[in-house]
């Protein structure tokens, strides 16, 4: 299994490729710049949503009773999941009751972090995913890499290939407008036949049992409205108190995650319609482990808007499945140690701590205090990188003397050698592509001593 | 022990002690500006966002800017404009897969929205709940009068309000998940046209 | 006012000159500096790979060093920072506390502290100014791009008071040069690929120098002009606003 380090060094082998992805992802950083810096009191906003937030996560328990208690008074079924196998489970219960072995779903980072399709497969059921960049990476038997844009790593040539080879588009077509037409009618027809639709959830409302689910393209719209069976998926963070909190959400989610003042479609979910049978399946999968982690709770105020990625200089440029996560990126790096440290010990260290990414975080998580808390503990918990553990030590020592110091500094200016960058010896990652600085005559300190005692 | 009680067994066990939530009215009362600047403001945003803005002075003018390709099929609410529409009234109660064939749907929008040009549709004026998603082309009927400055004000609006279905739309069904260019008429609606009830 | 130069260990041992300048400018300025001659390193490198543990030595020395002065000053805005954030000491955390809150890097010192409104310093240049992230989305030297609040910048203001220099502009204007730290050899590929494209908005602008208030942005950015051969270098802000006496070549 390739760290992420590893995987980043093979993105980074097209250098070109790599500042086309950069370059394609800071346009939409400078969108939001552009959004953002609209609205004066921003930061004010900001602050609403993370204390919202702070409120919801407070009072939880009281909040998920609430909104089943709405919720069920809607003519909503509402299922409990602890985890991903149940979560999976309930699913497929509800498709084999109604003996539907076709679905329709958009996006749910949710339903990624469950492994849900590859587990309806298996179980015989067809899974077809309607959010354009979803049944791009689908096609090209992928996941998401950026959970808002979920190919932003292909170039318009791989997906005419996958569409030529899929969807029967002509080869050699690259248009986006004529790929997106052949999406469109081939899903209006997937649309048009499947009983059972899944979606997402962006926010509940605890006060009134509704959800609210937004999408650009209408896609959660046309598969829910025109399904038999609505099953929607939610982590159990996704709560908020009262409707009227929902204005400060969606004039931040937005903006956030892509620049647009507000997405296309705002539904809201309130009574299935009609002769139609509609689900909530309220997930905690590791959830409520992290709400009892003091500093990094905050990590499940996350709305999914995806800013944190799109300003990261790591991210752009090493991508989403250097990752190896449903979640990439920042926000992922903090989630993902929480489901399984061992696996993703080495996601907090993907970062130069820049904090950029608690900048851009519309519900103010303190992401990179927290990638840095992650380290301590990863470390403390023996999940570190062992061949840093024993250059540490050395470090820790000579740098706890200031005699050892000194006598390492007059060998050469070798009191760096503990720390990787400063011994040029083949081995050493630093001289790849960079040189050290001239070693000078003289320490600080030894021309202090001559020049001012 | 059920996974209900379980889950909120460990909710309760590890969440934080109670924090109240901010008190948001500061922005729910805020002043509105005039009516004319938001309503500027959202024609602004609406073009922004490939929404097509049109000032009408009464509902009969709308037939004026409408282009129906013959033949198509066209569905309203709107009873003053129902002698355009193919079928006589709103097929309410259709089932959503008969209306895979509407070109054109005409609905009333109970407001709309300055800061991002979207407008509130309930179930009530879409008959039934696929229409504004599954048609070709969507127009949208507001009035001048109920434009609102932001979403504070807008949900201030849909307090008391009991719908079982209502959506914010804001322009046409789009994506850009292609390279980031932006395509519209991803799934839903092509184009959507906004008709500014200015009497 | 007795101010202790805090003079992290790769800036002792590999850029003598911007500690000297430092050390100068404080003293035109009127400063009583002293140098404690038993400081190390602030403990950063281990803490950010997950070692804080093993920074209590130098904590302690630390504490040892700096606590008897009014003020700490020192030209790494990421060190000042870490201390900022991050000193404890089992024997006095009264001590640890105070030094947190009484260090400070050299351009927020010159600012808020000393309130320096001129310098008499020439360097008819145009630089390019790199904004490390931990001076300014740490210690908020300067705004940041991503909030929505007026801009300021306390090193462009102090660089402004220098006679001839042109700052150039530069497309990102805070976007991080990647060192990080051991971030800098544990993800190499991403680091240099950072590095190199930060080194490049500051050559494609026309910047003549790179400079910044943090030495471990300017020595990872110097190891890729080296390499690349770039005519551009890299200078400590101190060395400006101290009126550097060219070097011949």
């Amino acid at each position: 299994m390739k760290d992420h380090a590893a995987l980043a060094e093979a993105f980074n082998k097209d250098e070109q490729r790599v500042d086309w992805h950069d370059e394609t992802l800071w346009w939409v950083r400078q969108k939001r710049d552009r959004a953002s810096h609209q609205i004066p009191d921003w930061e004010e906003l900001r602050e609403a949503a993370s204390q919202i937030k702070h409120n919801v996560l407070s009072d939880l328990g009281n909040y998920l009773e609430q909104f089943e208690k709405q919720a069920i008074g809607n003519g909503i079924t509402v299922h409990w999941a602890a985890d991903a196998k149940e979560h999976n489970d309930i699913v497929h219960s509800i498709l084999k009751r109604h003996g539907i072995t076709q679905m329709v779903k958009s996006k749910s980072m949710l339903t990624e972090e469950c492994h849900l399709n590859h587990f309806l497969e298996e179980q015989g059921i067809n899974v077809v995913d309607s959010d354009l960049g979803e049944l791009i990476v689908q096609l090209a038997k992928e996941p998401p890499s950026h959970i808002v844009l979920p190919c932003i790593h292909k170039k318009k040539e791989e997906i005419g290939d996958i569409f030529h080879e899929h969807l029967g588009s002509e080869k050699g077509e690259s248009d986006p407008q004529i790929l997106t037409e052949t999406a469109r009618v081939h899903l209006r027809n997937t649309f048009l036949t499947r009983r059972a639709a899944l979606t997402g959830v962006n926010f509940a409302v605890a006060e009134t049992g509704e959800f609210v689910v937004c999408t650009n393209e209408g896609n959660a719209d046309m598969g829910a409205h025109l399904s038999d069976v609505h099953i929607a998926s939610m982590g159990i963070e996704k709560l908020i108190p009262k409707r009227k909190h929902l204005s400060v959400f969606l004039r931040l989610l937005t903006r956030s995650a892509t620049g647009q003042p507000i997405t296309t479609y705002s539904s809201h979910f309130k009574r299935p319609r009609p002769g139609q049978e509609m689900h909530i399946i309220l997930v905690d999968n590791g959830r409520s482990v992290q709400l009892g982690r003091e500093d990094f709770r905050n990590s499940l105020k996350c709305i999914r808007c995806g800013a944190c990625m799109n300003t990261c200089p790591v991210y752009r440029r090493s991508g989403g499945h250097s990752y190896h996560t449903a979640v990439a990126g920042p926000i992922g790096s903090i989630l993902a140690p929480n489901l399984d440290m061992k696996q993703y010990a080495d996601l907090p260290f993907a970062s130069t701590l820049c904090g950029s990414c608690t900048n851009v975080c519309p519900v103010k998580i303190d992401i990179h205090d927290q990638l840095y808390k992650w380290r301590q503990v990863i470390v403390k918990e023996g999940y570190g990188d062992k061949k840093k553990a024993a250059a540490m030590q050395a470090m820790a020592y000579t740098l706890s003397s200031p005699k050892v110091y000194r006598i390492a500094g007059k060998a050469g200016r070798l009191v760096m050698k503990y720390a990787p960058f400063a011994v040029n010896n083949g081995l050493n990652p630093w001289y790849k592509q960079r040189d050290m600085p001239e070693p000078p005559k003289e320490s600080f300190g030894e021309w202090y001593a001559k020049n001012r005692s | 022990m059920t996974t209900r009680e379980k889950i909120l067994a460990d909710v309760r066990k590890s969440q934080p002690p109670l924090v109240a939530a901010p008190d948001i009215t500061l922005w729910e009362n805020r002043q509105q500006v005039d009516g004319l600047t938001v309503l500027e403001t959202f024609k602004a945003v609406a073009g922004n966002v490939g929404s097509k803005v049109i000032s009408v002075e009464s509902i009969a003018d709308i037939k004026t800017h409408l282009n129906i390709i013959p033949g198509s099929r066209v569905l309203t609410s709107i009873p003053q404009l129902f002698d355009v529409a193919t079928d006589a009234a709103l097929a309410a109660g259709a089932t959503p897969h008969e209306l895979e064939n509407v070109e054109l749907a005409i609905l009333q929008a109970e407001f709309g929205i300055a800061e991002n040009s979207a407008l509130w549709v309930t179930e009530k004026q879409m008959g039934t709940r696929v229409l504004p998603f599954i048609c070709q082309h969507l127009a949208l009927v507001v009035n001048a009068g109920d434009i609102v400055a932001d979403m504070h004000a807008a949900y201030k609006r849909t307090q008391g309000s009991d719908h079982s279905f209502a959506t914010f739309i804001a322009g046409p069904s789009k994506t850009a998940d292609i390279e980031q260019s932006l395509v519209l008429g991803a799934h839903g609606p092509r184009s959507l046209s906004i008709f500014v009830l200015t009497t | 006012m007795r101010v202790g130069l805090f003079i992290p260990c790769y800036v002792d041992q590999f850029y003598p000159n911007a500690a000297i300048a430092t050390l100068e400018l404080l003293e035109k300025l009127g400063v009583e500096v002293s140098y404690p001659a038993r400081q190390t390193c602030c403990g950063q490198p281990m803490a950010n790979s997950g070692y804080e543990h093993l920074t209590e030595g130098c904590n302690e020395l630390f504490v040892d060093n700096f606590a008897e002065y009014d003020y700490i000053v020192s030209p790494s805005g990421s060190c000042a920072l870490h201390i900022k954030e991050h000193l404890h000491t089992h024997n006095d955390e009264q001590k640890a506390l105070g030094i947190r809150k009484k260090i400070y890097e050299l351009t927020e010192f010159l600012t808020d502290i000393l309130k320096v409104e001129k310098l008499d310093a020439a360097f008819p240049h145009r630089v390019g100014l790199h904004q490390s992230c931990h001076g300014q989305r740490g210690l908020k030297l300067a705004q940041m791009t991503e909030l929505t609040a007026a801009p300021f910048s306390k090193p462009v203001a102090l660089l402004n008071m220098v006679k001839g220099v042109e700052i150039v502009p530069l497309d990102r204007p805070d976007e991080c040069c990647g060192f990080g730290g051991t971030f800098c050899v544990a993800e190499e590929a991403v680091s240099a690929k950072m590095g190199k494209d930060r080194v490049a908005d500051h050559i494609q602008n026309g910047a003549e120098y790179i400079t910044a208030a943090d030495l471990s942005c300017l020595m990872h950015m110097e190891g890729i002009l080296r390499r690349l051969k770039s005519r551009v270098k890299v200078i400590h802000i101190a060395e400006i606003l101290n009126g550097v006496k060219e070097t011949v070549a």
